[in-house]
């Protein structure tokens, strides 16, 4: 029996209730322990807002989230927050705050009005883990895009998330930095301390990292599997519309893109 | 691969050094916020020695502890009645209002996560106003003789609060939906209040204008009771969600993937604030400034933890409310010059000055 840490039962999502067009329609996924989901497709396909869904951050019209076999729609706001962290793709900017203060939000889930010794021992192993501590007292916005994203990722582990949901982590980052953050990904879920889900636009990144790939299109799931089943060139060509030539590096296909296809059959 | 993540530090319970400076800055936190009761204290005894009696500083310390540590502290009948009678309750009412009008300031700036927000930007100054306009010129109110105007200014100040979060409610309490409201509620009142002032008498104007100048002296302890329980209780409840608002500041989607519902908050929040600067505005008319730049100013030095940024705030409202009050009743004494007006004249500059120091990108 494969073990299953967190899935999704054709989820329905439109953002004008059932009369416009679905941004998600009828997507089921499902996420083994230990183990990063990622999910690739165009713009506007629904990863994003896959993401909220199972956050409960917005409700789906139908369809249910389980996560160890429990329905998330009836687990209040805090539970939830106990179990999956969100790494948000755009950062809003609110008051300064300290790197510090800012994992130490993790925390709300687990605490009352005091923040105890305790609370705060786990922020700075946490930031250690990371290898951020010398950032605690800086601000948070004085950081560079790599170390923003680190912090965030600590968030979510002060959070002690079992389930991480990253959006574009990767996005505005250098490709050292896209490296690090990866990694740092992999080694959490390698260590079993999460189970994660990323919605990533590079191809190869998720070929890479990723042990299940989803490809997603308008709202539908087109192909699901190992990477080495999902990033095909036709499959590419047929949700991306752009030519690309695989290679087989190792396990991880590597994908080159060429070129749009030439669309001589549109009207 | 592994090699992302390193074992930082040291894991013997021993502090590293960063560590350490951490709970430095914390320890300092917390000594910044004890000094500003002291602060207040001191400006308190500075300014119950000012008026037409002469009074040395230690007269007024003792007139002072006299009523609250007889055994200790002796006191002449002159003394007693200039500082508890005259000088004391205008003291008082100075801390009150500062302290509400900065707690709810730094609240209504989490919870709209704006740096320009404050205690009016929902529109309760201009609501309180719409009351005593009807009060002044129609001499229409819920009561008579001098709850007339008080209690027109914070019903009305209470209704518009209410129709924001009404209004609010239908579309999802988000901070821009809120924002939007209060300033079509700020402009309806407004013009209302206008239309008011066109056809009211020149008395009637005098009346009006010298309301929204804000005043602390035409109330008693009676009255200040009354308000201290409001800003009692509402302080409270901001304080109880005092982690709530800190996560606030990150965004609603953040907030919520944290366990805050942000839209439920907003609202508790938004209306604890809106009754704690009810009860003031009803009283001490309108006094700008301080619930905009305390929290700014308290900020500054204290950081974003609300924990300790809404009673800081609050203190430091107190400070410069009895402060800018001091300089109003001494620079040309024995007028009185209004204290909204004195609070803007002398805080703004100072202000200013803090704005440009700074060297981050914030301010």
């Amino acid at each position: 029996m494969v073990m299953i840490k967190l899935e999704t039962i054709d989820i329905v999502f439109s953002y004008d209730g059932n009369s416009g067009p679905p941004i998600l329609d009828d997507v089921s996924i499902q996420l083994a322990p230990s183990r990063i989901l990622g999910i690739v497709g165009p713009n506007g396909s629904g990863k994003s807002t896959l993401l909220k869904c199972i956050d409960r951050i917005i409700k789906p019209d139908h369809g249910s989230v389980l996560l160890d076999r429990r329905e998330i729609m009836k687990m209040g706001r805090m539970e939830i927050a106990k179990k999956i962290g969100y790494v948000q793709q755009t950062i809003s900017r609110g008051f300064p705050t300290s790197v510090f203060d800012t994992v130490l939000m993790g925390r709300r889930p687990h605490l009352s009005w005091r923040s105890d010794e305790d609370d705060e021992e786990k922020i700075w192993e946490v930031l250690r883990l990371l290898d951020i501590e010398d950032l605690a007292l800086k601000y948070f916005g004085e950081l560079s895009g790599g170390q923003q994203q680190k912090v965030l990722i600590a968030r979510a582990l002060a959070q002690e998330a079992e389930v991480i949901l990253l959006d574009e982590p990767t996005s505005n980052l250098d490709i050292m930095r896209q490296f690090e953050v990866m990694d740092i990904i992999r080694d959490l879920v390698n260590k079993k301390l999460v189970s994660a889900i990323i919605a990533i636009h590079d191809l190869n990144l998720a070929s890479r990292y990723s042990d299940k790939i989803i490809m997603m299109k308008r709202g539908k799931i087109m192909s699901a599997g190992e990477p080495s089943y999902v990033l095909t060139a036709d499959n590419i060509a047929s949700v991306y519309g752009v030519e690309a030539v695989i290679r087989k590096q190792s396990e991880a296909p590597y994908i080159i893109p060429v070129g749009p296809i030439k669309t001589t059959m549109r009207k | 691969m592994a090699k992302a993540i390193r074992r930082g530090g040291t894991r013997t319970g021993k502090k590293s050094a960063i560590q350490e400076e951490h709970s430095k800055r914390m320890g300092l936190k917390i000594i910044l916020v004890l000094t500003l009761p002291v602060l207040i204290f001191i400006i308190t005894g500075i300014s119950a020695t000012l008026g037409s009696a002469d009074l040395s500083i230690w007269d007024a310390y003792s007139a002072i502890l006299h009523r609250i540590f007889p055994e200790y502290f002796y006191t002449t009948w002159l003394s007693d009645i200039c500082v508890w009678h005259l000088r004391l309750p205008r003291i008082a009412w100075a801390i009150t209002a500062g302290f509400g009008l900065g707690i709810s300031g730094a609240a209504m700036q989490a919870i709209l996560r704006n740096p320009l927000a404050s205690p009016f930007t929902l529109g309760i100054s201009s609501g309180a106003a719409f009351g005593v306009s009807l009060a002044i010129v129609l001499n229409l109110g819920f009561f008579g003789g001098m709850w007339l105007i008080i209690g027109n200014a914070f019903i009305f100040a209470m209704l518009c609060s209410g129709l924001i979060l009404g209004l609010a409610s239908i579309r999802g309490a988000t901070s821009e939906i809120m924002i939007l409201c209060g300033i079509a509620m700020n402009y309806i009142f407004g013009a209302a209040s206008s239309l008011f002032k066109y056809f009211a008498s020149d008395q009637e104007l005098r009346e009006m204008s010298f309301w929204g100048m804000g005043d602390l002296g035409a109330f008693s302890w009676e009255e200040l009771r009354l308000v201290v329980v409001l800003i009692a209780i509402g302080s409270f409840v901001l304080l109880r969600k005092a982690w709530d608002l800190n996560v606030m500041t990150v965004g609603d989607e953040t907030a919520k993937s944290l366990g805050v519902e942000s839209n439920r908050i907003r609202a508790i929040v938004m209306t604890a604030s809106s009754l704690l600067i009810a009860g003031i505005v009803a009283f001490t008319g309108i006094i700008g400034f301080i619930g905009l730049v305390g929290p700014h100013m308290a900020r500054m030095v204290i950081g974003a933890d609300h924990r300790f940024l809404l009673p800081a705030s609050g203190l430091l409202g107190g400070v410069i409310l009895l402060g800018a009050d001091t300089v109003g009743r001494t620079i040309i004494a024995p007028i009185i010059l209004p204290v909204g007006s004195v609070t803007s004249m002398l805080g703004v500059p100072f202000f200013l000055y803090l704005i440009m120091k700074r060297r981050r990108e914030y301010w």
